[in-house]
């Protein structure tokens, strides 16, 4: 037991020599994780800061104007065209230079004065359904506003309904308060996985998982002196991407760090023992990279972190209980951004530690299979 | 013999070209060398690692501009046209470009289109090529799978797709058994009769002896240059046989002539014991020699390269001390540490290894010889527990392998074929590693380390990362960490693959000093003069044990020619072959 102990710490502190001696490992550790951060964390926002549109004022009237002048006064919206005819609709959303074109109709202050609803067509760009839909839905805003004020100068009386929105955890809808937070885990499993699905193979490519294997190791003792380091980086990839967070994205973090780190400990286990069932597998270092890459992108992309699981079909949901990034995310933003206790996150923490407790003792069985 | 055909195929006049080290100093590979061969001739560029073969062989093809002098191929001068060359030429280097994936004809085909051969001649050329290489049976075989003696074949009828009109060969038979090594030469000796200049590089020695020409090459200078036989008489009158004295292993013995000061080199034979002496009387001035019978022999063309060498600047210098162990590892001779019994294994249907069965006693030196593919491998890796046998028995030093595994490790020491500790970690972090790999700590670890370096050499070299050792340190090292923990039994997967003639004599003082310490040592080898060293081998062919004895009792399987006893080599082919249901070969045919 002693003599195991002894064994694993030796196998510990030689991959935290092999990789951090090597400035090329040190750089993939550390680099891209960071630069990613601030690549997502400044781009892949879903909130729009402009929108380019054109209009088509067939009424030219004093209430168009004042409409348009409120989309305008809006600093979201920008007007690209006051467009003449109808035909330029067409040019201007083809050749994406508006992502709206807005069209007044001739009655439009006539309807209004008269008290009746006016219509006012939007035209969208709907190539990419995101970002029209978030468009349109910052142009209803504004017509809701100009709704308001217009019968409010007009003496039409108040609408009878009125929402008030306030929404909880992100005040400002800040896209990346979500996004931030969710690489956390996605830039972690990314690297950790990879990182130790190549541990091994490298070791078997090089001959020197014979030269292990001849050694009183057992099975158990690599898996654990190659689990632990890995895990032990994948923290540190973590902690870097949580102080950027805080201190560069100035995200307030208001939950516990104890519950949060468990809860990467557990997912980490998770990314590590599913690298090293990959490994397991895998022959070589190309068979290695392959077989991560191919779990990493579904898990990525079905994760939630940019579409919701649960508006997912049905059978791919069940299929996502295997995914332990899903449940990551989940967790990571919940604590960081709610302050979730640990009974609300039982449903994240049990599926992480059942995924990581097959996986690693799969691992080991497979490896024990391939020597007996 | 001394001046080539008129118009010779390649010729080098005063050739010179230095490299730059990453580190900064520059070497130079060749200095100042002239040599030419002439149409349809078969010579040889000889030499130990480092001496520049491949350099040259580089120069030749157009691949490389020399620094100085005139380098003309085909009388077409390679610094000016070496298109005209590589048109002409063909070169196979050391690792041949074969795609593991594809099958041996697909090869053959991607070959082919590379030089744009017509689907007309490709038909022709391949009956030929598959004719002469044995390959015909095996076309849909992947390369990858093709044993090493098979892929150099392929490689070579690759080579000769667009028949060239000279043929450059880099170290053509490295890492290739005898069987194979000896078809490889029947397809160059018929090239060569069909009229192609052939040109080789070679680190075995008695591959230059068949040849008409030879080049000696050391650390980039000239040594010799002419037909063999020159460079042989180089050691007339020199060559002994020594008998060691009453109760003392050949193998000791040779350890001790080889420290003598006037004994160039020195290798066991037959029990006995082959010297090249500085003196070409008797060797009266050597007192390890007047303490027995030493009689004349023929020189061979190694005798005469040895003593070209030391006269160049002696090679005796590359040897250090014999390894020695702290204390003895106690005295109990005739114990067995290995039984192997009935040892079977399968890979589905195939039976890599078919009942072995051999035992080895404590301190010996036991070799599993024989052709690539034959179960060497397969056999060795269930011995060190790296591949479960299917069937049998495995004892190591009275530890049943099959059942208690880890426990069996505690007293074995292995080094791969291939270097395979971290090349990132340095010299003294691997030796670390291992050591606490094996459970020492404290004060026993820094003195299993202390002797480790100081028994290896290894001083200098404690904070180099251990890939970027030079070739001899990494093996060194290998064994080093393989010796921390004390083993009673050392593994050694040909450990002499592609080393030079030098390394091996220097491996094999060390392995001897070992044995004589009590370790039992057990080696994979298809160098046959290697198996020399032993005290007994096993040779094995499609998994069986063929034959099993000291080398003496090997090579009484096959008879020499007339005056000559037979060879390890010879022997090893006679079993092989008769194994097969062959006729067994001609005597002494195997290479010169």
């Amino acid at each position: 037991m002693r003599s195991s102990f002894f064994r694993i710490l030796a196998l510990i502190r030689k991959e935290f020599l092999a990789v951090l001696k090597d400035p090329r490992s040190r750089f993939i550790i550390f680099v891209p994780p960071i630069l990613q951060c601030f690549i997502f964390g400044y781009a892949a926002s879903f909130d729009l800061n402009s929108i380019p549109y054109a209009v088509f004022d067939q009424d030219q009237s004093a209430a168009s104007a004042a409409f348009l002048s409120r989309l305008d006064g809006s600093s979201i919206f920008r007007r690209q065209a006051v467009l003449g005819r109808s035909e330029d609709i067409h040019t201007w959303i083809d050749n994406c230079r508006a992502l709206l074109v807005i069209q007044i109709g001739q009655d439009f202050e006539r309807h209004l004065l008269a008290g009746e609803p006016a219509q006012v067509q939007v035209i969208a760009d709907g190539r990419n359904s995101n970002t029209a839909g978030t468009a349109l839905g910052y142009f209803e805003i504004v017509v809701e506003a100009f709704n308001a004020s217009w019968r409010a100068n007009h003496g039409q009386g108040s609408p009878t309904i009125r929402t008030v929105t306030r929404s909880w955890f992100n005040p400002n809808l800040d896209s990346r308060w979500s996004m931030i937070p969710s690489l956390i885990g996605t830039l972690t499993m990314m690297g950790t996985l990879m990182l130790t699905a190549m541990s091994v193979a490298r070791e078997r490519e090089q001959g020197t998982f014979d030269q292990l294997l001849v050694t009183p190791f057992r099975p158990f003792e690599i898996m654990a002196g190659k689990a632990l380091p890995n895990i032990a980086i994948g923290l540190t990839q973590s902690t870097t991407i949580l102080l950027i967070a805080q201190f560069w994205f100035h995200i307030p973090f208001v939950g516990s760090f104890l519950l949060l780190y468990a809860g990467l400990g557990l997912f980490l286990m998770a990314a590590v023992g599913l690298g090293l069932l990959v490994s397991s597998i895998a022959a070589t270092m190309q068979q290695a990279m392959l077989y991560a890459f191919l779990l990493v992108m579904p898990f990525a992309l079905l994760s939630g972190l940019t579409t919701p699981v649960n508006s997912m079909p049905e059978f791919l949901q069940s299929a996502l209980v295997i995914n332990p990034l899903r449940y990551a995310l989940d967790l990571t933003k919940r604590i960081y951004l709610e302050n979730a206790g640990f009974a609300q996150l039982s449903s994240d923490f049990l599926p992480l530690t059942v995924i990581g407790l097959v996986t690693l003792f799969g691992a080991a069985w497979l490896f024990r299979k391939r020597l007996t | 013999m001394t001046t080539p055909a008129s118009s010779p195929a390649l010729r080098l006049d005063a050739v010179c070209k230095s490299f730059c080290r990453e580190t900064g100093e520059s070497v130079l590979a060749l200095d100042n060398i002239s040599f030419s061969v002439g149409k349809g001739e078969l010579a040889a560029l000889v030499g130990p690692d480092g001496a520049g073969k491949t350099t040259l062989l580089r120069l030749l093809t157009g691949l490389m501009k020399s620094d100085r002098g005139i380098v003309s191929v085909l009388e077409i001068d390679a610094a000016k046209d070496p298109q005209a060359i590589q048109s002409r030429v063909a070169y196979m280097p050391q690792k041949f470009g074969l795609y593991d994936d594809l099958t041996v004809q697909e090869n053959l085909d991607l070959y082919a289109d590379l030089h744009g051969i017509t689907a007309e001649e490709k038909r022709r050329q391949f009956a030929d090529l598959m004719e002469m290489t044995g390959l015909d049976p095996f076309q849909k075989r992947l390369a990858g799978k093709l044993s090493g003696g098979m892929k150099q074949k392929l490689g070579l009828a690759c080579t000769l797709v667009r028949t060239p009109e000279l043929l450059l060969l880099d170290e053509p038979t490295v890492g290739v058994d005898p069987l194979s090594r000896r078809e490889l030469w029947e397809i160059i000796r018929r090239l060569v009769k069909d009229g192609m200049t052939v040109l080789m590089s070679s680190s075995f020695l008695d591959e230059a002896e068949g040849c008409e020409r030879v080049l000696v090459l050391n650390e980039g200078k000239e040594l010799a240059e002419g037909p063999p036989a020159e460079v042989r008489n180089m050691a007339l009158g020199r060559t002994f046989l020594a008998q060691p004295p009453q109760g003392m292993k050949a193998r000791d013995f040779q350890a001790q002539l080889l420290a003598e000061p006037d004994v160039i080199d020195a290798v066991p034979e037959g029990g006995q014991v082959r010297l090249v002496s500085q003196a070409r009387s008797g060797g009266s001035q050597s007192t390890t020699l007047a303490r027995t019978t030493a009689r004349a022999t023929p020189a061979r063309f190694e005798d005469g390269f040895m003593v070209l060498l030391d006269q160049a600047g002696g090679a005796k210098q590359t040897y250090t001390e014999a390894v020695q162990p702290e204390k003895p590892l106690g005295d109990s001779r005739h114990e067995s540490v290995v039984e192997v019994r009935n040892l079977v294994r399968h890979f589905g249907k195939f039976v890599a290894v078919d009942h072995v069965s051999f035992s080895v006693k404590r301190g010996e030196i036991f070799g599993l010889l024989g052709p690539n593919g034959a179960g060497k491998t397969t056999t060795f890796r269930m011995l060190c527990g790296l591949l479960p046998a299917s069937e049998g028995t495995l004892t190591i030093a009275g530890t049943d392998v099959r059942r208690n595994r880890a426990s069996a490790r505690q007293h074995l020491g292995y080094v791969a074929q291939k270097f395979s500790l971290y090349g990132q970690l340095t010299v003294g972090e691997n030796l670390d590693f291992f050591a606490r790999a094996y459970g020492l700590g404290g004060e026993k670890k820094r003195e299993r380390i202390a002797w480790a370096i100081s028994q290896f050499k290894l001083e200098p070299f404690i904070l180099l990362p251990s890939a970027q050792l030079p070739g001899g340190y990494k093996q060194r090292l290998a064994m080093a960490a393989a010796l921390l923990h004390r083993p009673e039994i050392l593994f050694l997967d040909e450990p002499t693959s592609g080393a030079d003639p030098f390394a091996r004599r220097e491996f094999w003082q060390r392995i001897t000093s070992l044995a004589a310490h009590g370790v039992t040592v057990i080696v994979t080898t298809h160098l046959m003069a290697e198996a020399e060293y032993c005290d007994r081998a096993a040779i094995l062919d499609n998994g069986k044990v063929l034959a099993q004895g000291t080398p003496a009792e090997l090579r009484a399987h096959a008879s020499g020619p007339a005056g000559h006893s037979a060879t390890m080599e010879d022997a090893f082919i006679a079993i092989v072959l008769e194994g097969r249901g062959k006729p067994a070969a001609k005597p002494g045919a195997a290479q010169s």
